[in-house]
């Protein structure tokens, strides 16, 4: 961090001008794999939210303690007991949200923007401020998920399943549509539209922030990799990214 | 024949990286040169293999055990050790294997589709063979995914594109049209094999 940050800037950065999908490229494998109904995408992004913030706390308040060589171990230890409390609990009280997560669920140990985070911020920083900056990462997180995921669902089946946890409503013009001849386009939801959907979120936000004098968003170069200190590809003078 | 029909549906209907979205990341990543993409795919092939090889017994094990809540933990921890542990033998036994493969496996650990597969299986109930060749086919159709687009990656190399779609949107688009050729494959291999 070279400037210091207030509180408050800590959690912005995360929803919009550092969003760690559509800004960073970061976990790109959940983004794509459960955005095919709005009801998904929120339970996904509270799980990783919940998760994101604990690892983030525990890690930022034993930076002291952990010795720097060992230190992505730790941290993927860390990270895997939370997802593994946070996965007993959806098991317990969400049964038909971890069926439809299913290992996307477990698979929250290796999201990169968790352990991304926990290299790049948690273990720099003091507790409440990493603690804030799990939550606007993690608010980030789910912002991006929730707007994908409505446009698949809704050009895949006509339908918004606007549900948190179960409770909530449907909102459906698949009928009205359909008797004026409109059928959806049922590709949007299948792995193409994740795909194409999600290169057209980037696009529209390489576009926004040209105009703004940002950076474009790029998958992460070698340096700035949560995987820099341990890995080899670049020391073999070969490019991991564009 | 159930085997057989394992491998197929690992590789072409339910592809790991264009259908289930497991390993993103090197898709996006390692994907420019075709050799850069062919040396990835062989050490996810091979540490997909050997983490199923040491996962399944220790899974049985935890069950055994009333443990099988420390799953994740367990095999993350494992997968992890295993790369380590391959890397340091490769290095010392077999330089040659190690400068095409060895520079790919750190970033292997973190990769969801390793962690993807050995949760799979077991989600899957498949017993000991099955799980491997369940493995051996998710890492072949990487290689399949990763070789085909790495071809695609090259022809898109020095287009022309809309200054917004330069760079990552254009590679997602061109992904997206990838995995629509493999939405052909549905039901083959259903169909084939009656299963």
């Amino acid at each position: 961090m070279a400037e210091k940050k207030t509180l408050g800037q800590e959690f912005t950065k995360g929803l919009v001008k550092e969003n760690p999908v559509l800004r960073l490229v970061l976990g790109t494998c959940p983004t794509l794999a459960v955005t095919t109904s709005v009801e998904n995408a929120i339970g996904m992004g509270i799980a990783a939210t919940i998760v994101l913030i604990c690892s983030n706390v525990v890690i930022s308040a034993l930076r002291k303690v952990i010795p720097s060589k060992v230190r992505i171990p730790c941290f993927i230890v860390i990270i895997a007991a939370f997802v593994t409390m946070v996965q007993l609990f959806v098991k317990a009280f969400a049964p038909a949200l971890d069926a439809s997560l299913g290992i996307f669920l477990p698979l929250i140990v290796v999201n990169c923007i968790i352990l991304g985070r926990a290299e790049a911020f948690a273990s720099k920083n003091a507790v409440v401020a990493s603690a804030v900056d799990g939550v606007g990462m993690g608010i980030g997180f789910t912002i991006a998920l929730v707007l994908m995921a409505a446009i698949r669902e809704f050009f895949g089946s006509f339908n918004l399943t606007l549900k948190v946890l179960g409770f909530g409503t449907q909102v459906s013009l698949a009928d009205p549509l359909a008797s004026i001849g409109i059928e959806p386009i049922l590709i949007f939801i299948l792995a193409p539209g994740g795909f194409f959907v999600f290169g057209l979120l980037i696009a529209l936000a390489n576009k926004i922030a040209e105009d703004k004098g940002l950076a474009r968003a790029e998958l992460k170069s070698c340096a700035e990799c949560p995987m820099a200190a341990s890995c080899a590809v670049k020391a073999a003078g070969e490019e991991c990214a564009e | 024949m159930k085997l057989f029909a394992i491998i197929l549906t690992a590789i072409l209907t339910q592809n790991f990286i264009l259908s289930k979205f497991l390993g993103i990341c090197p898709f996006l990543g390692v994907s420019k040169k075709t050799d850069t993409a062919v040396g990835m795919s062989a050490a996810v092939i091979f540490v997909m293999v050997l983490a199923t090889v040491a996962t399944y017994p220790i899974n049985s094990f935890l069950v055994s055990q009333g443990l099988g809540y420390l799953q994740t933990i367990v095999f993350i921890l494992v997968i992890a050790a295993l790369v380590q542990f391959v890397e340091i033998v490769l290095k010392k036994y077999m330089p040659p294997l190690y400068e095409s493969l060895g520079i790919f496996l750190p970033l292997i650990t973190t990769n969801c589709a390793v962690l993807g597969v050995v949760t799979l299986n077991i989600q899957e109930s498949y017993n000991f063979i099955e799980s491997i060749a369940n493995s051996l086919g998710a890492g072949l159709g990487f290689m399949l995914a990763m070789v085909m687009f790495s071809g695609v990656r090259e022809r898109l190399e020095g287009n022309d594109f809309p200054k917004m779609w330069n760079g990552l949107p254009i590679t997602l688009v061109a992904a997206a049209i990838v995995a629509c050729s493999f939405l052909g494959f549905t039901g083959v291999v259903e169909n084939i094999f009656g299963v």
